[in-house]
């Protein structure tokens, strides 16, 4: 394998890459060159930490550490995707809980499987790319809820007039919302290899191994993104759903939901 | 079972959100048979009540018993499909007017009977013909004829009616309102409807009348 070590001077050069963007908001006054600067310091500080942390982790080689960083990984996951669930009671813990099932139900089947092996630093990284893309499929989702929910107001309201269950009357808006949430994972795995060389696989090939061994590589985390998005998106919209509704299987009241 | 005693019971019902009042306290008996025309301006909170009773909202104060229960400790679903609320202007589910008469069988999981669809369809004026036709193509007094059907599917003990006949001409409002009396004489079927049409509130048997909130207090206050 071709090893290839970045130096350190060379890094310090494609910082100019940063210069570069910094003279262009200067001179087209964007009035972005103080976020530019702080985005680039918070990348730089939170990379080293984490690349300090991996490596103390990968050294120890623990499984309880292995097992609580993959929980670390999806609670902040978890946090992250509630901020797309108002008007959702316990949106934190519905992620929580939607997140880590899909990560760890994958994570088994490709341990399992024998695909990848329980050392950190497979299970970690895989972890990430699970988590992450599980974060934003439920964000997706959640962001879908609300709207479908505003929208179809009175069409539900319709719904339960007739006597239908809450469950019968979001079902339409329950399966157009994973279908949304799922759409960007889909996409990407239609596009795999011809828009864009994922970052799996990319890495790899940068890494010194043959494209052909690294695709097996970028084949299984394209069938382990769409096992999780479509596990954590099902457990999210099933665990949420019913928040928009009331204890009396009541829709809860929105604006201009009311009429007169 | 005691005659005199109503079948549902609505005292002293009131609906705020937040500070602004949309109901002022009501208070009404239902009896088997009635037939109550609503009216009142815009603002008085009519089709909100429609939605108290039919439990599609939770009234702020005030207590609804129907057949002697408290319908706070009945199952939601069973109690709708004995008050069933029909809106002014329905939005159909589906394709067809057949996925829209069909989901009341398919709420009981029961098959739907194809001559009862088209006798439904006929008693509103409409044609048998008219069941497989798509929603995108009916006019605004179809649908709302359509959607008043699927309240009829599964006769109701209480039918909540806003303005149904709103977007109908005179021959089909007729049509329509003979369909509703017959219902509410043949088959004791409570009927509320809401109405602003002067020949309608001087041929009602009862008339309710509300009044915005805003105007009671402004009256309180004088």
């Amino acid at each position: 394998m071709n090893q290839h070590n970045i130096s350190d001077t060379s890094l310090m050069l494609s910082l100019t890459l940063v210069v570069i963007a910094l003279l262009i908001s200067q001179k087209e006054k964007l009035g972005m060159s103080k976020d530019i600067i702080w985005s680039v310091c918070r990348a730089i500080i939170q990379l080293v930490i984490v690349g300090f942390v991996l490596k103390s982790i990968f050294d120890i080689n623990n499984s309880w550490l292995t097992v609580l960083m993959v929980l670390f990984i999806c609670v902040n996951a978890a946090i992250n995707a509630r901020k797309r669930g108002r008007n959702i009671d316990n949106a934190f813990t519905i992620s929580f809980v939607a997140i880590l099932s899909g990560t760890v139900i994958t994570l088994t089947i490709l341990v399992l499987s024998g695909a990848i092996a329980f050392v950190p630093m497979q299970v970690i990284p895989i972890s990430g790319m699970i988590a992450g893309n599980a974060m934003v499929a439920v964000g997706l989702c959640y962001s879908n809820l609300n709207q479908r929910f505003r929208d179809n107001h009175q069409r539900i309201m319709e719904m339960l007039s007739l006597g239908a269950s809450v469950k019968l009357a979001s079902g339409r808006i329950i399966a157009d919302s994973i279908r949304t949430a799922m759409i960007p994972t889909v996409d990407a795995a239609k596009t795999v290899g011809l828009v864009s060389l994922p970052g799996m696989m990319s890495g790899l090939i940068f890494a010194g191994i043959d494209p052909l061994k690294a695709i097996k590589y970028q084949i299984m985390v394209t069938f382990m993104l769409i096992g999780t998005a479509s596990l954590s998106t099902i457990i999210a919209v099933y665990l949420s759903y019913r928040r928009f509704y009331t204890a009396r299987a009541q829709l809860k009241v929105m604006d201009g939901s009311l009429g007169e | 079972m005691d005659d005199a005693l109503p079948l549902l019971d609505v005292k002293d019902v009131a609906f705020s959100v937040g500070d602004r009042q949309l109901l002022r306290p009501v208070s009404l008996q239902l009896h088997e048979g009635d037939c109550v025309l609503l009216t009142g301006p815009s603002g008085s909170g009519k089709s909100t009540l429609l939605k108290i009773i039919a439990s599609l909202l939770t009234p702020t104060s005030g207590q609804l018993i129907f057949r002697n229960s408290d319908i706070t400790t009945l199952k939601a679903e069973a109690y709708r499909q004995q008050v069933s609320y029909c809106f002014q202007t329905p939005q159909l589910f589906g394709q067809t007017v057949y996925d829209n008469l069909a989901l009341p069988w398919q709420i009981r999981r029961q098959k739907p009977q194809q001559e009862k669809l088209v006798a439904h369809l006929e008693s509103v004026n409409l044609s048998p013909d008219m069941l497989n036709k798509s929603i995108e193509q009916l006019s605004g007094g179809e649908k709302q004829r359509v959607g008043l059907l699927r309240n009829l599917q599964f006769m109701p003990q209480i039918l909540l009616l806003d303005e149904v006949t709103s977007a109908l001409d005179e021959e089909n409002k007729l049509a329509v309102l003979s369909l509703i009396n017959r219902i509410a004489a043949e088959e004791k079927v409570v009927v509320v409807r809401i109405s602003h049409d002067v020949n309608d509130i001087q041929q009602a048997e009862q008339v309710l009348r509300l009044e915005p909130p805003e105007k009671e207090n402004a009256r309180e206050s004088a």
